[in-house]
């Protein structure tokens, strides 16, 4: 079988930390990382590989992307692909999709689709259905795990609104969601690490993907981001440090009462 | 596109402030643009020179005013109208009058036609029913299906989707097929030169941006849960109704449910994405019996119980109630943080909450600084005190 994982590098948002007087962020030092949600979903991957299915790591992003296409392989894939092309900035969630389904069409047979649950900085969580609707195969969102995966039918459990599901899948399908118990992704270790540079990488550009320059980057983007600002700083609160908890509770309920928030 | 112009251009810097993906450097007195670059246009607002022009695709030649109206796209759960439909209606009927247009509801499920008065009291002025038996359970397949066509049909000017589990995997699957621009998440809504302004937060809620959709129609957006206003029932009202036909093969599904898992959550009353009012708990609780505590001051505010993912890993409380950044982003009204003690990945999940109140030992713990009101102390003493002065206090309003 071949499985494709969809990841993209992101700023680390937990680093990112706001300038108390100009409410903006301080970019400033803050790394550039392989989107967590991404490697949860690479890990399901690995888990479910057998020895004679391959897994293929693509990636829309600027050159220096290769990094995160890097930890791929390191932590198990094997082969990467980067999208890369001035022509492909400025996408938004139609075009990036675009772009990932003419990679994933020239790559050509394919079983499984796996995104993240969504990339840390966007937060939209739509790439990986608008994939799905443009390659015309089914999509499993909010998957929690891959609980059995035989002959073309993949079984996996679900996440709802009070619970869980288990859905049965006709393959090839795409998946997003897995978020494992712990959220500190893991490092490879040192010896993998210096094995994933003899591992196949290649970059693709514009001309390797076909279709027409409209449909990519901020050409073939539908939507138009026009302002971006800082939200309003939350105003400083009032700690209540008492030494009994009646005193405490009594001064939060007269605050409460006072500001009207009961 | 993005130019710079460098006969105008000073390199006085403020574009390489303004960039929220730190991707301008100075260079020999020139902005340089670096690949990081979204063309988000953060640094074209800034540049009082108009050094900086990013060059954008002209409109499609479709005629966009064949498309009337403000749609929602109501969710209904267990028989009953979930609350987000109705916030999803108080706001198209704002934008649906300043567009002078029509607010309309689409429902669509199993058995659903007897929901119609309610959104008609509410305001709605058509409602759109697609009933059918095999619509009775969520299925993208079959939802986005019957959507799709009957956008394609009806040319609604704007379509809005509840950030829910199932909006958040069919409006993108709807948008796609129909090759429409989509925003999610959305935490505000106008209209700003006839087009729809799509406001939401981004970078784990650091930055917001506001977004248009400018050369497709419908305009489509998901909307978070519990930040818009409920439409208000105002008298009998009598929307037109219009009844689709739906035909559908459930055989021919890809995706079938083999098991329902419900977690009980009666102990955690109402889903924590559509709580007004959430107290929460993390590793502090201490043990799953603490919840209890917790359990008792939600019921006297008539909230739910949310956790922090320490206690969701923990065992103490199922995953649909946890709040943070891989489990629900929730903003309620209050939010009341028990022993939690506020990683940026729960942070990220709650700091739009209007009002945060936080309990915690550790004065140190970075709770504190996103509360508007926080007590230093041991919370199986604070809350129990608390839930009683409340319970008093509200008793005699």
């Amino acid at each position: 079988m071949r499985f494709i994982v969809c990841v993209k590098q992101v700023p680390d948002t937990t680093e990112v930390k706001i300038d108390p007087e100009t409410n903006t962020l301080i970019r400033e030092g803050v790394p550039s990382i392989l989107n967590p949600f991404d490697q949860f979903a690479l890990e399901e991957a690995i888990k479910i590989k057998q020895e004679n299915d391959e897994i293929v790591a693509i990636s829309m992003g600027p050159p220096q992307a290769k990094k995160a296409l890097l930890k791929c392989l390191a932590l198990g894939a094997d082969k990467a692909i980067l999208l890369s092309d001035k022509a492909f900035s400025g996408a938004d969630t139609w075009a990036t999709s675009y772009t990932l389904t003419q990679c994933i069409r020239k790559i050509g047979v394919f079983n499984i689709i796996f995104c993240g649950l969504q990339a840390i900085d966007g937060d939209t969580a739509q790439v990986g259905p608008e994939i799905a609707a443009q390659l015309g195969i089914p999509q499993i969102t909010y998957v929690e795990s891959i609980e059995k995966l035989e002959g073309k039918k993949l079984e996996a459990k679900v996440q709802t609104d009070d619970g869980y599901k288990i859905v049965e899948a006709k393959l090839p399908a795409l998946i997003t969601g897995i978020t494992p118990s712990s959220f500190e992704p893991t490092n490879p270790p040192m010896m993998n690490i210096m094995k994933a540079n003899k591992k196949p990488f290649s970059t693709w550009t514009i001309g390797d993907l076909g279709g027409s320059i409209d449909n990519y980057g901020l050409n073939g983007s539908l939507t138009e981001v026009i302002k971006v600002y800082s939200p309003p700083a939350r105003q400083q609160g009032v700690v209540i440090k008492e030494e009994k908890s009646e005193a405490a509770v009594q001064k939060l309920i007269e605050l409460l009462s006072k500001d009207k928030v009961i | 596109m993005i130019t710079v112009d460098k006969e105008k251009c000073t390199g006085c810097g403020l574009c390489e402030k303004a960039c929220p993906f730190g991707a301008i450097k100075i260079m020999e007195k020139i902005a340089v643009i670096g690949d990081e670059c979204t063309l988000c246009g953060a640094c074209v607002d800034q540049c009082s020179l108009k050094a900086i022009s990013i060059q954008r695709k002209k409109l499609k030649d479709v005629d966009l005013s064949q498309y009337q109206d403000v749609w929602i796209v109501a969710e209904i759960k267990d028989d009953k109208v979930r609350n987000v439909s109705f916030e999803l209606l108080g706001k198209a009927i704002e934008l649906a009058d300043e567009l002078m247009q029509n607010p309309c509801v689409l429902l669509i499920g199993n058995n659903v036609k007897k929901f119609t008065q309610e959104f008609s009291n509410r305001g709605a002025k058509t409602i759109y029913i697609a009933e059918n038996e095999d619509l009775k359970e969520y299925h993208t397949e079959t939802y986005s299906s019957v959507i799709t066509g009957i956008i394609s049909k009806y040319k609604p000017n704007i379509v809005l989707y509840p950030a829910t589990i199932s909006g958040r995997d069919l409006a993108p699957r709807v948008a796609a097929t129909l090759e429409l621009g989509l925003t999610a998440d959305c935490t505000g809504l106008s209209i700003k030169e006839g087009l729809l302004l799509q406001t939401r937060p981004a970078f784990g809620g650091n930055i917001m941006a506001d977004i248009i959709c400018p050369i497709t129609r419908p305009q489509m957006a998901t909307v978070r849960p519990n930040v818009m206003e409920m439409a208000s029932i105002k008298d009998n009202g009598n929307a037109e109704i219009t009844e689709i036909p739906v035909n559908l093969d459930l055989q021919s599904l890809k995706v079938k449910t083999k098991e329902i898992i419900s977690v009980s959550s009666s102990e955690c009353g109402i889903p924590v994405c559509e709580a007004d009012i959430i107290v929460s708990g993390g590793r502090g609780v201490g043990c799953q019996e603490n919840f209890k505590i917790l359990e008792d001051l939600a019921n006297v505010l008539k909230g739910a119980v949310g956790a922090s993912r320490a206690a969701v890993d923990l065992g103490w409380i199922p995953k649909s109630q946890q709040v943070g950044q891989s489990g629900t982003t929730v903003s309620p009204r209050i939010y009341i943080a028990c022993g939690i003690s506020g990683t940026i990945q729960h942070l990220v999940g709650m700091k739009s909450s209007d009002i945060i109140i936080a309990i915690n030992k550790d004065p140190e713990a970075p709770i504190f600084s996103v509360a508007n009101y926080g007590i230093v102390g041991d919370l199986c003493e604070v809350v129990p005190l608390l839930t009683k002065a409340l319970k008093k206090k509200l008793s005699e309003n």
